[in-house]
Parts: structure tokens; sequence; C-alpha cells
């Protein structure tokens, strides 16, 4: 029996480093090679010798699919590619290809000059890897091998994520990604159509939340940004620099010009403007409303929001709390700042974090979702005191806003989305599991499908039965279609006919072509039964009652007398003839083939009783 | 697509109109150029009389010579435009997208322009693949896909270059030349262009050009109600664009160097010549502006303003319009005109090229391909030459492609396909019978297995007597094979038949039950059993005899 089979290699029960590897119709496939934001040992990254302990990954994986250019997707993508080794093709979009290298280099940079990591990929193992990169469209049919073909689909979350479907034959998967349900201020909703795969794998971040109106949590978002800065305090927010980040900054930008604000947004510096210029050349991954107002306006080039200088988080700004000092009103007044990297764990983002927490005039405002093990994911557990390197010890004293601005499904888009897809059986990944398990019998009760939540290195095994594609003789085709619209087509109707099989090649045709093809002759099987009949009569006569009688029994047959004085029934031929020894007796000679067997049968039984008497 | 307003809007046309995005965007432009150019210059009356076929005769030449001017139309509104546009579903290349479950249907890069698309209409047997303006140079667009044209059975093949005798490399260092030389001189230059195509490759010459021809102070124009669009939209459509200009914006920077013109203000564009660019107005200067026919647009302005001065110079890079006949109500012309027009299309040497290449069984094309234009009849170089020759069709014609559709495709429920027992008959080939139910939904069928029979139920009921009469219409199996005849003699006997005669006939033989007064005829390809009404003896010996024969 043919069987998909899932096993993630991260992401299983787990929110980071997303790899979970399908086989499907004899093909194997890696989606999404990420790495993971809490971890800085080997359990950052898959445990790609799952795949194979010795022999090059190449062998065993068909194709790598990432579907957005989030690190917890494509983080290991140049460990996996250069150092592990994979040579074969790895499929993205466009965005996601230009994008993803840079974060890489991003991270990178992180990890081995400002931690001083060892044995970390290098620069030119990320040009490497890229090169391995095939770009998709959306919608494209992207054909992979002769059997495997993969198709992009419009997924939101982030500029160019995208679901995939991955099909061999009538098998398919279909593997969301991180997706968004409802369109924001600069990317669309994800869609897909009713494509009823064999299987759904879908993120499960916000299994249980079902989130109020955008429109809430956007102005609660400006309400809390507003009232700090009014009363002088400073707000950070965290981000990663491409996504969430472009969309608060529509957001705030709008909402300064509308209430005319001065006070300078800052954007850590480094990537933003480069990230801007990104959605600038793909607008035609962003939402509607973009794309309409481009020329006029590219929402992406903003007034109020400044690239930001590192010396700036330590001037003082108009009302920073240093008894000593009073409120200077020297260097810029720095008051709003995204920074870089949106969960804490590194980089800018902690720097101005751990210079500003100790006033509780401050405030940060975590936009997204935190892993486990950041310091992002601590603080908004109501952790006030952290341990940061070199025993030191933080204590946090200013507001932690959490404000849901992750642009992944909830609960409710969850469904939807398996709504639109129509999948026969759903795999929850990339959540946590007491959540998942919520989200598990919802969808079990409400859709009555299996579904599945494997933790890591777990497999979930799926059998399927593909039908079989075959070709089918028009000339067969045509005969059983024009006889089934038949008035009587309400009942099943058999259709009989000979597959031919050759090499791979199977035919469905009609048995006298198949013997003609095959050059073989029919065969005629031929039955002639006497039936002895009392009957005075002359022949003719007896002949005439028969086809009187079989018309008044056969309504639905076609009878006939014909000049010759037999009788026929469909294509069976009832002949008289005088007995040659009692001449009160006539022999019914009834003539059938084999393929009239069972009217032949019943006619013999028929005439057997004898005729009714003339009236 | 340019007409598309006058189906989707006049016809009465429900269907779904297919394009790739850049496609809607770029031809959105070009209608709303039109239809802007058009209602600048509104007309109180139209003569409409002239029409008429018996007047027209005798009307003076072009007149006279124009044909089907009954179904000349006016101009669309922008309305009709966004009416139509509105009916469009966006498609990428390599799209399949399903038609009522019976074909499929996939744009191709045909590498002309900015998201232009040949298309492919398939079933699972056949192929027809629909090509027109396809280009194999390497311009802007992605380049054209050749490889997924393979394996058609038909090949319908339109838009060719018009301009078959010119080459586009020489045309464009042609225009550059030209275009420096009157600058040079202190003159101006008006190019008559399309808002979107061509003009994107000339600025990019020009771009590199103009340094080395000692042109950056030049001013360029581009005047045209969607001139800002047009250059903006080229820069977000990466993903239709050449290999080349795709990596740009990875770095990120925006694909066409003409952002790069526009920067440094050496490239400028107005939506008309009214308003900011009286004011701007500097000559010498090089303007593009439409229409190409010259006929209506702001070109018009400046074939007045320039033509009486040999300084100037226009020049004709679109190769849809005669110039003579553009430039005729404008003489006498002092200006200089110089005709280089940029065709990209395929040409007859590159269409041959593509056909060894692609290979299809048949080629459909326009008749004016089968045969030299008419003006140059001595060049036999300028048609289609192909193996079979190319089958040509007509305005209004109705061609019948010389294909039978013989298959189709039908799945086989698993269940089913497991229920089936194959036979090797020959080497190589095995066969299995298939009794099924055949279910047709959206026009795809489906084999199931067949019911169980009913059980009959219980002999309360009276029986009818119609219902013992067996349905004709379910089908045995076809036989095929011969009868051994000792070997059957031999199972009779083992069955305890006795009493068994054989006798030779001229075609086979003749096996006697005497016992059972039963004739039993075998030839080569027939057996016929004659015996009396003796049901049990009958099915019997029929069993027997279909031991040693195959179904089908």
């Amino acid at each position: 029996m043919p069987e998909i089979r899932v096993t993630p290699l991260g992401a299983g029960q787990d929110v980071g480093r997303s790899c979970i590897l399908v086989s499907i119709g004899g093909k194997n496939v890696m989606l999404d090679c990420g790495m993971h934001m809490g971890f800085s040992d080997d359990r950052r990254f898959p445990d790609f010798s799952y795949i194979t302990r010795n022999g090059r990954l190449t062998d065993f994986l068909d194709c790598v699919i990432i579907s957005h250019f989030h690190l917890d997707h494509c983080g290991a993508l140049p460990y996996f590619s250069e150092m592990v080794g994979y040579d074969g093709p790895i499929y993205m979009t466009q965005p996601t290809q230009a994008i993803c290298p840079i974060l890489l280099e991003d991270y990178r940079k992180i990890a081995v000059d400002k931690k001083g990591e060892a044995n970390f990929f290098t620069s030119q193992m990320i040009k490497d890897c890229m090169k391995k990169v095939v770009a998709v469209h959306l919608h494209q049919t992207v054909q992979v091998d002769d059997e495997l073909e993969i198709k992009a689909y419009y997924a939101g979350h982030v500029l160019g994520a995208a679901m995939f479907q991955i099909k061999v034959g009538s098998e398919s998967v279909v593997y969301t990604g991180d997706y968004n349900m409802t369109p924001d201020r600069h990317l669309g909703a994800a869609w897909i159509d009713k494509c009823r795969p064999n299987l759904l794998i879908t993120e499960s971040t916000y299994a249980t939340t079902i989130r109020d109106s955008k429109r809430c949590r956007e102005r609660d978002f400006l309400k809390k940004v507003h009232e700090t800065v009014e009363r002088g305090g400073k707000v950070l927010i965290p981000v990663f620099a491409l996504g969430r980040a472009q969309e608060l900054c529509i957001l705030l930008e709008t909402f300064w010009e509308r209430m005319d604000l001065k006070a300078p947004i800052y954007f850590s510096t480094g990537l933003t403007e480069k990230a801007n210029h990104y959605y600038k050349l793909f607008i035609p991954w962003t939402n509607q409303k973009i794309r309409k107002t481009f020329v006029q306006r590219n929402m992406f080039e903003f007034k109020h929001i400044k690239a930001f200088d590192r010396a700036f988080a330590d001037s003082p700004g108009p009302m920073v709390r240093s008894g000593l000092r009073g409120p200077a009103r020297l260097g810029p007044c720095l008051q709003v700042v995204f920074a870089t990297p949106g969960m804490l764990h590194a980089g800018q983002s902690l720097q101005i974090f751990r210079k500003w927490a100790g006033s509780e005039r401050n405030m940060v405002i975590m936009p997204g979702y935190c892993v486990q093990g950041t310091v992002g994911h601590k603080i908004l557990s109501g952790q006030r005191k952290l341990e940061m390197e070199g025993r030191q010890v933080l204590e946090v004293k200013m507001q932690v806003e959490y404000m849901s601005f992750s642009a992944h499904a909830d609960a409710k888009g969850i469904m939807q989305l398996v709504g639109q897809a129509e999948p026969e059986n759903v795999l929850l990944v990339h959540g946590e599991a007491k959540k998942m398990e919520f989200l598990k019998q919802k969808i079990e009760q409400e859709f009555r499908v299996s579904c599945y939540m494997p933790a890591n290195g777990e497999t979930v095994t799926l059998s399927t039965s593909p039908s079989i594609p075959v070709g089918i003789s028009l000339g067969l085709l045509k005969r059983e279609m024009a006889q089934g619209l038949l008035p009587d087509a309400k009942k099943p109707r058999l259709l009989h006919g000979t597959l031919i099989m050759k090499d791979s090649n199977f035919r469905l045709v009609s048995s006298e072509q198949a013997l003609k093809e095959l050059g073989l002759a029919e065969h005629q099987l031929r039955f002639t039964c006497r039936v002895h009949l009392h009957d005075t009569r002359k022949e003719q006569e007896t002949a005439l009652r028969v086809y009187s009688h079989l018309k008044s029994v056969l309504k639905d047959h076609c009878v006939q007398h014909l000049p010759d004085g037999s009788v026929t029934v469909e294509s069976i031929l009832i002949q008289a003839a005088a007995h040659s020894e009692d001449p009160s007796t006539k022999v019914l000679l009834v003539s059938w083939t084999y393929q009239d067997e069972e009217l032949g049968s019943y006619l013999t039984s028929l005439l057997k009783k004898g005729l009714p008497q003339a009236s | 697509m340019m007409a598309l307003p006058y189906i989707t809007e006049h016809t009465g046309f429900t269907g779904t109109v297919y394009a790739t995005e850049p496609t809607v965007q770029i031809g959105r432009l070009l209608m709303e150029e039109l239809v802007n150019f058009i209602e600048r210059v509104p007309k109180a009356q139209s003569a409409s009389l002239w029409k008429n076929k018996d007047t027209q005769r005798l009307l003076p030449s072009p007149l006279k010579d124009a044909v089907e001017v009954s179904t000349w139309r006016r101009c669309y509104t922008m309305q009709e435009v966004n009416s139509a546009l509105s009916k469009i579903q966006l498609v990428g290349y390599s799209q399949k997208i399903e038609l009522f479950g019976a074909v499929q249907v996939t744009p191709l890069s045909s590498g002309y322009a900015l998201g232009s698309s040949n298309w492919i209409i398939q079933s699972h047997y056949e192929k027809v693949s629909y090509v027109s303006g396809s280009s194999l140079l390497t311009t802007h667009p992605q380049p054209m896909d050749q490889a997924s044209l393979k394996n058609s059975d038909v090949l319908i093949l339109t838009g060719l270059t018009q301009i078959p005798t010119a080459n586009p490399d020489g045309m464009v260092g042609e225009f550059c030349s030209n275009l420096a030389l009157t600058v040079r001189n202190g003159g101006n230059v008006l190019v008559p262009c399309y808002p979107s195509g061509v003009i994107y490759d000339l600025l990019e010459c020009l771009y590199q050009y103009i340094d080395s021809a000692g042109l950056s102070s030049i001013p360029f124009y581009f005047i045209s109600p969607v001139a800002n669009s047009s250059l903006e939209f080229s820069q977000i459509f990466a993903e239709w664009l050449c290999h080349n200009k795709q990596t740009k914006v990875y770095l990120p920077e925006p694909p066409f160097p003409h952002a790069e013109l526009i920067q440094t203000n050496k490239l400028k564009h107005y939506p008309s010549i009214h308003g900011d660019f009286s004011n701007d107005f500097r000559q010498p200067c090089v303007v593009f502006t439409g229409h190409p026919s010259l006929r209506f647009g702001d070109v018009v302005h400046f074939m007045e303003l320039w033509g009486k001065s040999s300084l100037n110079t226009v020049i004709f890079t679109e190769p849809d319009f005669s110039y003579l006949e553009a430039l005729a109500p404008y003489q006498p012309l002092a200006m200089k005109c110089i005709y280089c027009p940029i065709d990209t299309r395929l040409n007859f040497i590159q269409v041959s090229k593509l056909l060894k290449e692609v290979q299809p069984l048949h080629v459909v094309c326009p008749e004016q391909y089968t045969q030299p234009p008419p003006a140059q009849s001595h060049r036999v170089d300028l048609m289609i030459d192909c193996q079979p020759p190319a089958m040509s069709y007509r305005r209004a014609e109705v061609l019948a492609l010389p294909f039978r559709r013989r298959y189709e495709k039908i799945e086989i429920m698993p269940e089913l396909a497991d229920s089936l027992v194959p036979m090797e008959i020959k080497p190589g080939i095995s066969l299995a019978t298939v009794s099924a139910v055949l279910h047709t939904k959206d026009n795809k069928h489906v084999l199931q297995p067949p019911p169980r029979p009913a059980q009959p139920t219980g002999g309360k009921k009276r029986k009818r007597p119609s219902d013992d009469i067996p349905d004709c219409k379910v089908l045995k199996p076809l036989l095929s094979g011969s009868i051994p005849v000792e070997q059957f003699v031999q199972t009779l006997e083992k069955h305890g038949f006795s009493d068994i005669k054989v006798e030779d006939t001229a075609k086979g033989h003749i096996v006697l039950l005497q016992e059972a007064e039963t004739l039993i005829q075998i030839e080569e390809d027939s057996t016929h059993i004659i015996c009396d009404n003796d049901e049990v003896l009958r099915v019997r010996l029929r069993d027997l005899v279909l031991k040693f024969l195959q179904k089908f």
C-alpha cells in the first residue's frame, strides 16, 4: 500500500528550527531548514544525521523547499547544504531568495563576530548555498522531476512567504509554512484553492488564540506608544528587520502624520533601508491597496522614521531620570525605537533593552511571538530579574507589553484554511504541544479528519490509496456515456472493457478492440437448443404464435418476425421446424451466442412452458 | 489585448479571461493612453455614410482599399476598459489552469514583452500550442520558454515580425547614432513610440551610450499620460524579467537603469506637454511620445513645431505603421526622417530554428506566412518552410485540425484495481477484463467496483413475470482462443460423458454425445453447441468449453 510519511526534525510540538521530512510517492522532500533561537549549542540546528549517517544528503533528498525568509525556517540552510553537504535543488520564492542571504549573513555576524563561535558557516558558504536556489513563482507548477511537482501559494505572513503543494501522481501534501489569514497593512491574506491534499501540514503558533479585530489591536498599540511618549518615557519595539517592522512603521507613520507628532521614530540601522528597498521592488507581493497606490506614493518611503545611530542609546533623552543631570535637552530626543532582533536574544534590541530596563517610565512592546529561552520570552512570562552574561542580574522595571502583531493565523484562521483546502488529514507543527492538543480536537470534531501532532523525530505514516490513471479509448467512453443518458440511467451500469498493460502504458479499450489490437480472433460460442412444442399447426403459424407470445412478454426487447418465418429477440434467432417423427410436435430451434447467454437461457425456459392457447 | 473591451463589453461574452499580471497592468496603461489621446480631441460629428460599400468604391485610395470598414468601431471609454480588466483572472507562467476538467491551459513566457505569453492547451492525450508574438532575442523580458512547447500535436504560429528584413540590433545602433548626430548639430529628436515595450530597451541603450557620445547634458523627455506609471511598473515586475535584471533586485537595485536616468535628471517624464513640461522645456532635446501613427497624441504638436527645420529628426522605431503614410499629412517636411523599425518578434530564420527544436506534428499559421510577401515575391526565404507543410487559415475561416482524439484519461479506484486479474497474453503485454461502474463528474471519469448483486428478497412478494427477464445490456465478455479437440474429449470423459464420437469436418471437428443427443461443432474460432432443451446439460457443457477459452 502506498503511504505518505512525515517526520519533523524540528518544529514538532515546538516553535523554531522548522524542518520537516516528507516521503510521498517514493520521493523525499525536506520542508524548511531552520534554526532554533532558544539554543546556541547543537540543538539550534535540526539533526540531519536522521536522514543519513553516512552518504550524501543529495542521494536521499529529491528537493528542499523554504517557505519564507525567517531564520527559524531557513537559518540552518548553509550549514545543511555546505557543511553537511547537499547539492540538490532548493526552492523558494524570489523575495525569499533576495532577503534570505542577508538575514543569514546577519545571523552569522552575530554568532561569529559577537559571540565568537567557531565552526560556523562562512559568508562564502552562504553564497554557495544560494547558488543552489531555484526561484518559484506563485501558482507556477514546478516540475522537480518527471513525477514530483510543487506549486507555491500566497501565504501573507512576511514578504514572499509561500505555502507549498507537493504532488506525486494523484497524491499530494500541502505545507503552509507560516501564514496569515487576515490582510494587514502591507500584506494580503493567505489563499489556497480547494486542492484536497492527502495531508495538510499547518503551523499552529496561535492554536488557541482567537484574536480580536486588528483595528482594536492597532488602536491599543498606538495608545500605548503615544501615552509613553507623552509622559516622556521611551518605547522600545524589538522587531525583525523585515516583516512586522514594515507594518508597524506604516502604522506609526500614518498615526504621526495624523496627530502631527514631532518625536522622531528611529529604526536600528543596517538592514532597514535595504529592507524597505526590497519592499519597494516586490510591490506585487504586497496587498491590494499598496499595489494600487504605489505609483503615486510608495508606502515604504517613510518621512518620520529615521535611521538610528548606536551612540544615541547612551545619550540622555529629554526626560530620562538621571537624578544628577536632570532632564537634559541635548542630543536627539530618542523616544521611539525599533530595534532588531525581535526576541531580545542578541544584538541591538538587547543592548537598548539593558540600558532602558531600569526605568518604570519606559516601555518595551513585544509585537511578536518569543521562543523559549530568549530574553523576550522570559520577560513576557513575568520574570523581572534576568541573569545576563557575566552573572550580572538585570532588574526590569520598565513596562512590558505584549501585542500580538505576528502575522500568524489564529485558531479561526487555521480552521478557515483547513476548510479551504479540504485535506484528508491534518498535521500540526510549529506550535506548543498543549495548544496543539486543543486545536487537534477541534479539527477532528469539526472536519472529521484525522489530525496528527508528531514530536521531533517521530514519524507519522498515512496509507493512501491513489487511484490508477489509465487511458480509455474514446469510442468505449462515448458509447458508455451515451447509454448513461438513457432514462434508466439511475440503475448503476456496468462498463465492460479490457485493460491492456504494456510496459507502463495502461489502456482500457473495448473488448473487440483489444482482440483486434493483439491480432487475436474472436472465438464464437453459440448454443442452439431444441425446444419441443405440441402444436399441430403449420410451422409458420407456430412461429407467429411464438412471435406474439414473446412480443407480449418481452416488452422492453426488440422482438421481430422476419419474412423467412423466423423470429428474433434482439440477436437471438428462433426458428420453427417440423418434428421428423411426430407431426403434432414442432421443434423450436433457439440459437444464441455466449454474449446473449442470460436472455437465451431465459427464452428456452420460457418457451418450454409452452405457448398460451390461442384465443 | 487592446481590443478586449470590444469582446467583453459588447458581445455578451460572460467567460473568464486569463492573463498575466504585467499584461493586465501594462495593457491597462496602453489602453489608458489611447483613450486619453482620443478623448482629448472630441469629435462633434463623425462621418459614416462613406462606409457604405457602394460609396466607398468610388472614393480615392487609400479609403477605397480599406477592408471591412463596416466593422470599424469607436474607441472604448475608460469605464469599459476597467470593466473589461475586472473580468481578467491573473495567472503566472507555467501555472496549470484546469478548464472544466476537460483541458488544461498553461501560459509560457514568449520573450517578447513583460508578461507576454504563449499558451498550451492540452488534454491528457493531445497538446495544442499557441505561439504568438514571441522573441528569441535577449531584451528585457524573461526568455522564451521553448522546451515546454515540445511534443505538440498542433502548433499555431502567428505574430511574427512585421519587418523580416531588418535586424533589431543594427536598428538600435542606427537609432543611437542618428540621435547623437542630430543633437550634436543642435537639432531636436522626436521618437514616436508606445509608452511601454521597446522604449525600455531604448532608454537602456541610451543610458550606456550618452556618456560615451557626450550627450550627458541633453535632456530626454518622455511624455505620456502614463509615462510615470509605465516607468514605475517596469521596476516592480522583477520576476517577469530576464535573468540579468532579476539578479539586480537581490542587491537591491531597480532592474532598469532608467531609474538612474530619472534620479540624475537626465530623463524627465510628463503626463502631457501642458503644465510642468512647458516650464522645463529646453532645446536641443530628445522627446519620446505617442502616438506612433502621428494622428493623435502629443507627437502631433512636436511634428508641427519641429517639422520645418532640417536640423531636427524624427526617428520611427515602432513597426506597426508605415512611416511614409504616417508622415503623409505633414508633407512637405524639412525635418529629417529616419526609419529604424525595431521588431524583436520571430523572423523566418528563427521560426525554422524554433520548429526544428520543438518539432510539432502540424503547424497552423495565417495564410500570408505561407507565401513570400507580395512586394518581394522572389524572397522565398520570407515564408514558413516546414514539413509537413503548414496549414493556413484565413479571416473567419474554420479549420479542422488533422488529428483524431482516441483516448481520454480515466481513473481506476484502488479497490477495483486490486480485483483485476491480469493475464500475460504475449511477452510484456498483459490483459485484464474490467467490469466496473463508470462515474463521470466535472468531466473526470472514475471507474468504481461494481455493486454486489443484491440479495434476492425472500419469496413473499409475488414475482411479476418481467422481473425475470434478464437485462440484455449486461455484457458478457468476448472469447478468444481455440479448443483442442482431444483434450476437450478427455475432459468430457472425465466429467462423466460417455459414448463420445468425433467426426472430422472440412473446417474442424464435430463431437457427438449420442446419449444426450447433443452435437458440438468445433472450428478454429467458433464452437456451436446444439442440444435439447436441457439447461443443466447445456450449462455443464458451456462451462467445460469456457475452460479452454480466454475471456475479454
